[in-house]
């Protein structure tokens, strides 16, 4: 039986434990895709069958600092439902009505693309309940990359982007990096590119 | 319980760009990050549902028809937040080479065997107490190459998730005593000292199991602290 005492608590915990890169190799745990013998946890099709709103896709690619693209990148979203709440105990409002979970997890491909098939979140409070524009939260990981940088998806059709107090943050010649565009289709596109001309903001959360 | 997450915490982490880590000069932003408060999107995360983790997934040596050649282990630990409680129900994934330092993955081109009997992946979730247990193998060393006789110190990915989407980690847990330490970029983009030893697993004579396996402890420590602490004193 495991030692499982108060004693081995926090043995270690006098700091966080700092992160280290994905590496080359995690495809075969995290993002196998039916190409090794593990099943995937997570995929980057966030549609259940009963979630309400706007189905769309956000498509991509990502690029290096000498605007190649990456091949072994992975990406990760979290966002909130058509009605802005979050599949989380933690959010103390009204609890979502469907199976919608708003988290996926996406490989890029030999191309450097990427893809997410969701529905288009709705309007989040900030923390003095002002509105936010509807977003994504993005996290990307890779070879190369010591610890994974946080960025957001917003979408160019959307009116309340002009108010949205995070965007606000950002120099208004940056705020392109965070803004999918579309044509109408439910298709978004934003690259991310993660140095140099037209580099995405990366947040400090 | 609501938590905070102070970005200080951060500290502990690897600057984006660490030169002597080859692929990182190509891949860290040159703009600063950009600071911002956080809100309910950051303070909220996934939650998984019983068939995230499949009985048997944290268990690496009982995947295949046999078992895997090498050193059997047990690696077991807490996942913590940074008052030292336990982050219960949180999804652990893990992956690693096998004895001989060869991963699976198609484009691991080491000339070390691959073993049919290990895939080298495992995942479990934390219990109440933010406890979890894995067995595999011990994992080989290997080369790399970063800069001429570039070995990595023998190690398993860990990716954890914790209460928030600002608490996920992807980080490596290290053996002790390890000699390749000195000579290891990623090891030592971690810039201080202590929070680099926090990777490093301590080995468990308690929890070794006689006849069978050596045991390995390693806690995870995650960013938050209460938000509002009890006035008890």
């Amino acid at each position: 039986m495991a030692s499982n005492s108060a004693s081995d608590l926090g043995s270690q915990s006098e700091g966080i434990t700092p992160s280290q890169t994905v590496g080359p190799f995690f495809k075969y745990g995290l993002t196998p895709g039916g190409q090794y013998d593990w099943n995937d946890a997570f995929t980057n099709n966030l549609i259940t069958p009963d979630v309400s709103g706007e189905r769309i896709r956000i498509e991509g690619k990502v690029f290096d600092g000498d605007g190649v693209a990456i091949p072994d990148c992975m990406l990760e979203v979290w966002q909130a439902d058509a009605q802005g709440r979050f599949a989380d105990p933690q959010d103390k409002r009204a609890l979502p009505n469907a199976t919608f979970k708003g988290f996926g997890r996406c490989g890029t491909d030999q191309n450097g693309a990427y893809s997410f098939g969701t529905i288009k979140p709705g309007v989040v409070p900030d923390p003095d309940g002002e509105p936010q524009a509807p977003h994504i939260l993005l996290a990307v990981f890779g070879r190369g990359m010591l610890r994974h940088l946080y960025t957001r998806i917003y979408f160019a059709d959307e009116a309340g982007n002009s108010a949205d107090p995070v965007l606000a943050l950002v120099p208004a010649d940056r705020r392109a990096t965070l803004i999918a565009s579309g044509k109408g289709d439910g298709v978004y596109t934003l690259d991310i590119r993660l140095q140099g001309a037209g580099e995405t903001v990366f947040f400090d959360v | 319980m609501t938590f905070v997450y102070p970005v200080k915490s951060n500290d502990a982490h690897p600057a984006p760009l660490s030169p002597d880590y080859k692929s990182s000069v190509k891949r860290a932003p040159q703009k600063p990050l950009i600071p911002m408060r956080h809100t309910l999107s950051e303070l909220t995360g996934p939650v998984y549902g019983h068939e995230t983790v499949r009985s048997g997934d944290a268990d690496l040596t009982t995947q295949h028809k046999a078992e895997p050649l090498g050193e059997r282990i047990i690696v077991h630990g807490h996942v913590l937040d940074e008052d030292g409680r336990g982050v219960p129900n949180t999804l652990l994934e893990i992956w690693q080479a096998n004895a001989c330092g060869r991963y699976i993955h198609v484009r691991d081109q080491h000339p070390a065997p691959l073993d049919p009997n290990f895939t080298g992946a495992g995942r479990a979730q934390s219990d109440a107490s933010g406890y979890y247990r894995f067995v595999t193998i011990k994992p080989g060393a290997y080369p790399w190459g970063n800069h001429h006789n570039a070995w990595r110190p023998a190690h398993i990915h860990f990716s954890v998730f914790g209460h928030s989407f600002v608490t996920r980690l992807v980080t490596q847990m290290y053996f002790p005593g390890d000699p390749l330490f000195p000579f290891d970029p990623i090891f030592n983009a971690v810039p201080d000292e202590k929070a680099r030893f926090r990777m490093v697993s301590s080995f468990d004579l308690e929890n070794t199991q006689p006849e069978w396996a050596l045991c390995y402890r390693f806690n995870i420590v995650l960013r938050g602290h209460n938000a509002t602490p009890m006035e008890n004193k």
